[in-house]
């Protein structure tokens, strides 16, 4: 028996015991019309109030009863100003941002998801925009949402996906001077020595065990 | 010489660090400095805070000019850890986010892998209304730390008492229906754990009788007081737009005058079945948002009363799905080392079925899969939309856990809240909003 790592575990701070198992990403295919429900008279409305629809919108999904427009990042602005502002649309509410990392879709490893909500029609829908890791730039939606101040300080202290015009972009959970971002893919869970007033406490691995 | 630890000098100014002593001697050396403007760090550890919620005070005298909030002191990487787990293990971990309103936790995760999997008409009619009853429960125990704590702050003490009597028998019930007071872990995908036991349900019809009784000493205590209303009238101002701007839900919201309630607007778990009413009111302010809580109790007493009323009439209904690759495969029974797998089960799996024993150990151990594909499931916790945007790549564990958490929507609006106003006022604006920081930082 070795003398290191807690838990039998050797190489990897994931003490969960499914370290090995390797899953490939879920990608979903494009919705055909008609896409039911309320969701062709969003998509009709949004083309009606936003002619470049079909150069912003990439793909339109509707999956489970939900309807997600893929978006295209420079043009993301645009799109939600229509969706809260057009009189059909109103979607007053964004309930936040939402961070995804995929890092076998190469060219858009990171997703930012931003659930809708019209209080005035009772819809919702979700826009989903996503980035290579290379340039991880998204505009802020903070001009057209104020309350995704937050959301997207989390998502960037997550996932590394920067807003760009945010009026302050910084880490929100973690401490500020944290290096990396914990919940992509490639941070591991634990596995990385904790500082903490001078002190180092080492990854799981790395600690001493008593077997 | 003062009793507080000593002023020191710093390139951003003089720095006073209070802790305990004399107020007379740090207001006298404040008094004496010659900058009006004082910049006060309050928390994280501050019994006003409603918990590890530091706040950053720029005061002219005692009007705010600027607050900011700093959180994440109790990030605890919950929604990391779920993609390390199988499907029904992440219900344990997600019920410990907000751990005031665990069920809320644990029910909105539930339906949202009940989508991604496609059984939610499956899901058994006696399953749903359990959750409602339990989920009324909670609204009832969260609100009374809410009102309790809410006066505690703001320096009365005898509501305190009162409420957490009152939490104590719904958290009796909790314990006797699951086992557990808190993160309880009793609702999983397809259903919930455990079948209420025997009597439950004439012990909850004791517990509303008494607690629509009990209800009226806080009433008496707070509503209409005038001390009471000189300190939350008018306090904490968040008019419609501002809400709607900042995402902000729940009672915050509905003090607003806006009947937003997603059990009537985009009901769910069977909360279009139950007669109940939205509470509103119209003054945006925290006397508005207290007001609501203490009517919402009423109501929650309604709906677990209709519930006890479904439940009599399901009696022996399943409580959970019948597809046997979801399904735990064993009820739990009490043994002689506590609660556990029930005895016959073990007799079957161990004695009679190797395929059983082969089914348990990789349900058990291995989970189900759930198809691949992604899903936001809102429901109205007691502080707001509480959502569940899950990720499935069709694996045994969760790809993506993400919890729209109404206490980290809703404290954005501290700032909106308090800015212009007196420093004694933070206090109760950030106790009407509610925040339980562990569903802040998750």
């Amino acid at each position: 028996m070795s003398e290191k790592g807690m838990f039998g575990v050797s190489g990897t701070g994931d003490t969960s015991g499914y370290g090995g198992l390797v899953r490939a990403s879920a990608d979903p295919t494009s919705a055909q019309r008609p896409y039911g429900s309320y969701f062709d008279d969003v998509a009709d409305a949004l083309e009606r109030a936003y002619p470049k629809f079909s150069d912003a919108i990439e793909r339109v999904v509707v999956d489970r009863g939900e309807l997600t427009l893929h978006v295209k990042a420079e043009r993301l602005v645009e799109v939600a100003k229509v969706l809260r502002d057009d009189e059909t649309l109103r979607f007053e509410v964004c309930l936040g941002v939402s961070g995804v990392h995929y890092p076998e879709s190469v060219g858009s490893e990171l997703h930012a998801l931003y659930p809708l909500l019209s209080m005035t029609h009772n819809r919702r829908i979700r826009l989903e925009v996503s980035v290579p890791d290379s340039n991880p730039h998204i505009p802020s939606l903070v001009e057209i949402w104020a309350g995704n101040n937050w959301h997207e300080r989390e998502t960037y202290d997550m996932f590394g996906i920067i807003f760009d015009g945010h009026p302050a972009l910084t880490r929100i959970l973690m401490p500020d001077d944290w290096p990396g971002h914990p919940q992509r893919k490639d941070y591991p869970l634990g596995g990385i020595p904790i500082e903490y007033i001078g002190a180092t406490v080492p990854a799981p691995d790395e600690r001493r065990s008593y077997q | 010489m003062s009793t507080f630890a000593s002023a020191r000098e710093t390139t951003e100014g003089r720095i006073y660090s209070v802790t305990g002593g004399d107020w007379d001697d740090v207001t006298n050396e404040i008094g004496s400095a010659k900058e009006e403007r004082v910049v006060v760090n309050m928390g994280p550890q501050h019994p006003s805070t409603h918990g590890v919620l530091r706040l950053m005070l720029e005061l002219e005298g005692e009007t705010i000019t600027e607050l900011r909030c700093g959180i994440g002191y109790l990030h605890t990487g919950i929604e990391k850890n779920t993609e390390y787990r199988t499907w029904t293990q992440g219900v344990t971990f997600v019920t410990r986010m907000d751990y005031l309103s665990p069920l809320y936790n644990e029910t909105t995760y539930c339906l949202a892998v009940e989508k991604l999997l496609g059984i939610t008409e499956e899901v058994p009619e006696r399953a749903s209304v359990i959750r409602v009853l339990m989920m009324e429960l909670n609204r009832i125990s969260s609100h009374m730390v809410a009102l309790g704590t809410g006066a505690l702050e703001l320096g009365a003490m005898a509501p305190m008492f009162f409420a957490f009597r009152e939490r104590e028998r719904v958290l009796d019930i909790f314990e006797m229906v699951s086992g557990l007071r808190m993160n309880m872990a009793y609702v999983r995908p397809g259903g919930v754990a455990q079948d209420l036991p025997e009597d439950s349900i004439s012990k909850i019809r004791e517990l509303v009788v008494d607690l629509r009784k009990n209800f009226r000493d806080n009433e008496r205590l707070l509503v209409g007081n005038s001390i009471w209303i000189k300190r939350t009238k008018d306090v904490g101002y968040l008019d419609l737009a501002g809400c709607i701007t900042l995402g902000v839900t729940g009672p915050v919201l509905r003090a607003t005058g806006m009947p937003w309630d997603l059990r009537k607007t985009q009901p769910y778990c069977g909360y279009e079945d139950y007669n109940f009413d939205v509470i509103t009111t119209d003054t945006c302010d925290v006397y508005g948002r207290f007001l609501i809580r203490m009517q919402e109790l009423e109501q929650s007493l309604r709906i677990i009363e209709q519930a006890c009323d479904k439940l009599e009439r399901l009696n022996g209904a399943p409580v959970m799905v019948a597809d046997k690759k979801i399904a735990w495969p064993a009820q739990l029974a009490l043994g002689g080392d506590g609660l556990g797998n029930s005895l016959d089960h073990i007799r079957q799996i161990m004695g009679t079925s190797m395929e059983s024993l082969i089914h348990h150990f990789k349900i058990v151990t291995e989970g189900f899969r759930v198809p691949a594909g992604q899903v936001y499931t809102p429901i109205e916790s007691p502080r707001g939309e509480l959502g569940a945007h899950i990720v499935s790549d069709g694996g045994t564990r969760p790809y993506r856990v993400h919890f729209r958490s109404p206490s980290f929507s809703n404290l954005q609006a501290t700032s909106a809240m308090c800015e212009g106003s007196l420093i004694a006022d933070v206090v109760a604006a950030v106790a009407s909003i509610d925040p339980v920081m562990g569903d802040v930082d998750r």
